[in-house]
């Protein structure tokens, strides 16, 4: 079944602070340790791309509006 | 966009494209982008006008697309008082830091507040001087570190933390005060919801509204974001409890 939702998170936009990551309640999220953004910043991306239920807490609680969610069209 | 799906949350496009200077896990950034939120929603981006701090929210002018002013440390209420008198249908917001509101500028906060000024406070109370490199401020909690307070904030020399929520909500003039935080979703929806209703008690001309943002300054505090997001929880609730202090709805 495709997931619910996915999120797109603009990597030079993510600051690294992990507070997504903690966030999101179905695990979805982490941060790219092998990689930085041009500010030398581990940036979140989705690790887990079939459970996101499109709650959008990452994007709320990301502080630099760096996450735009999509749901699934019912 | 993928096939099949619809976009249900963008950053909102009242904030604009530049990259914000805060540093990561940063509330000042979580509170512009909430603020912004609710200027769209409104749809009052042309109505609005907001006055900025000294502090590091210094260059919220440069993220937030509506008018703003910058205000001299401590002088936000005093710019903000004339510019609502001087247009009262504009919506005007002060956005200060603890030590802008609660040191330099306790005077004119205090006095806005009493005269009932028609415009809301946006108070980020992070408990220091972040800008300036992690000083005590007067929000600072007993026995907390700091480059001016090594030993931990001492009660007996320097006084109890202030509390402004509890001050400013003994003023009849006051309509509206609740104390937020952004440190899990459901607290920064809450805390969007409450400047809503500060905006939209504004714009009913009910009186001086304040709502004080529970922040965190990793860097001042020299821990990650989520180890702020702890001591929020274990230090700052407990002696600084969310929620609505004053409520026009209960009048
Ligand atoms: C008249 C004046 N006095 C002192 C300063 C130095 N100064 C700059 S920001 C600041 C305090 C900022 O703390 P706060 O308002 O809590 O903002 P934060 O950076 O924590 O968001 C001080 C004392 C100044 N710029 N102007
Ligand atoms: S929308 Fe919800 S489930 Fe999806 S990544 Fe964000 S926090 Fe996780
Ligand atoms: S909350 Fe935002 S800035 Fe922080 S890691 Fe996630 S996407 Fe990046
Ligand atoms: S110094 Fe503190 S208040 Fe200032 S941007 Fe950094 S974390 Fe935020
Ligand atoms: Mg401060």
């Amino acid at each position: 079944m495709p997931a619910k939702g996915y999120v797109e998170i603009f990597v030079e936009g993510c600051k690294g602070c992990n507070l997504c990551v903690i966030n999101c309640p179905t695990d979805c999220l982490a941060l790219k340790t092998s990689e930085t953004n041009s500010y030398g910043l581990h940036y979140a991306y989705m690790r887990d791309e079939d459970n996101c239920i499109a709650c959008q807490n990452c994007a709320v609680i990301c502080p630099d509006a760096a996450i735009t969610v999509y749901k699934k069209a019912s | 966009m993928k096939e099949g799906y619809k976009l249900i949350y963008q950053k909102p496009k009242t904030l604009r494209k530049k990259r914000m200077h805060y540093c990561p896990g940063c509330f000042h950034a979580t509170t512009h982008k909430l603020t912004m939120e609710v200027v769209e929603e409104l749809g009052i981006q042309e109505k609005t006008i907001g006055v900025c701090p000294v502090g590091c929210s210094v260059f919220a002018y440069d993220y937030m697309d509506v008018d703003m002013q910058e205000a001299a440390h401590g002088r936000a209420a005093a710019v903000a008082t004339g510019i609502k008198r001087m247009h009262p249908d504009k919506i005007v917001f002060s956005y200060q830091g603890d030590g802008d509101l609660a040191a330099i500028g306790t005077a004119e906060t205090i006095h806005a507040c009493n005269r009932g000024e028609n415009f809301t406070f946006i108070f980020i109370n992070n408990g220091i001087y972040g800008m300036t490199g992690g000083q005590m401020a007067p929000t600072t909690l007993e026995g907390q570190k700091t480059t001016t307070s090594p030993y931990g904030r001492d009660p007996k020399k320097v006084g109890l933390p202030l509390k402004m929520c509890e001050i400013v909500s003994q003023f009849d003039a006051v309509a509206y005060v609740e104390r937020v935080s952004c440190n899990t979703p459901a607290n920064a929806r809450k805390a969007k919801r409450a400047i809503k209703k500060a905006f939209e008690y504004q714009i009913q001309g009910l009186g001086t509204t304040f709502i004080e943002v529970a922040s965190n300054c990793p860097s001042g505090w020299k821990c990650t974001p989520e180890e702020s997001l702890e001591w929020l929880k274990e230090k700052v609730f407990p002696y600084y409890p969310l929620g609505i202090f004053k409520n026009p709805e209960e009048k």
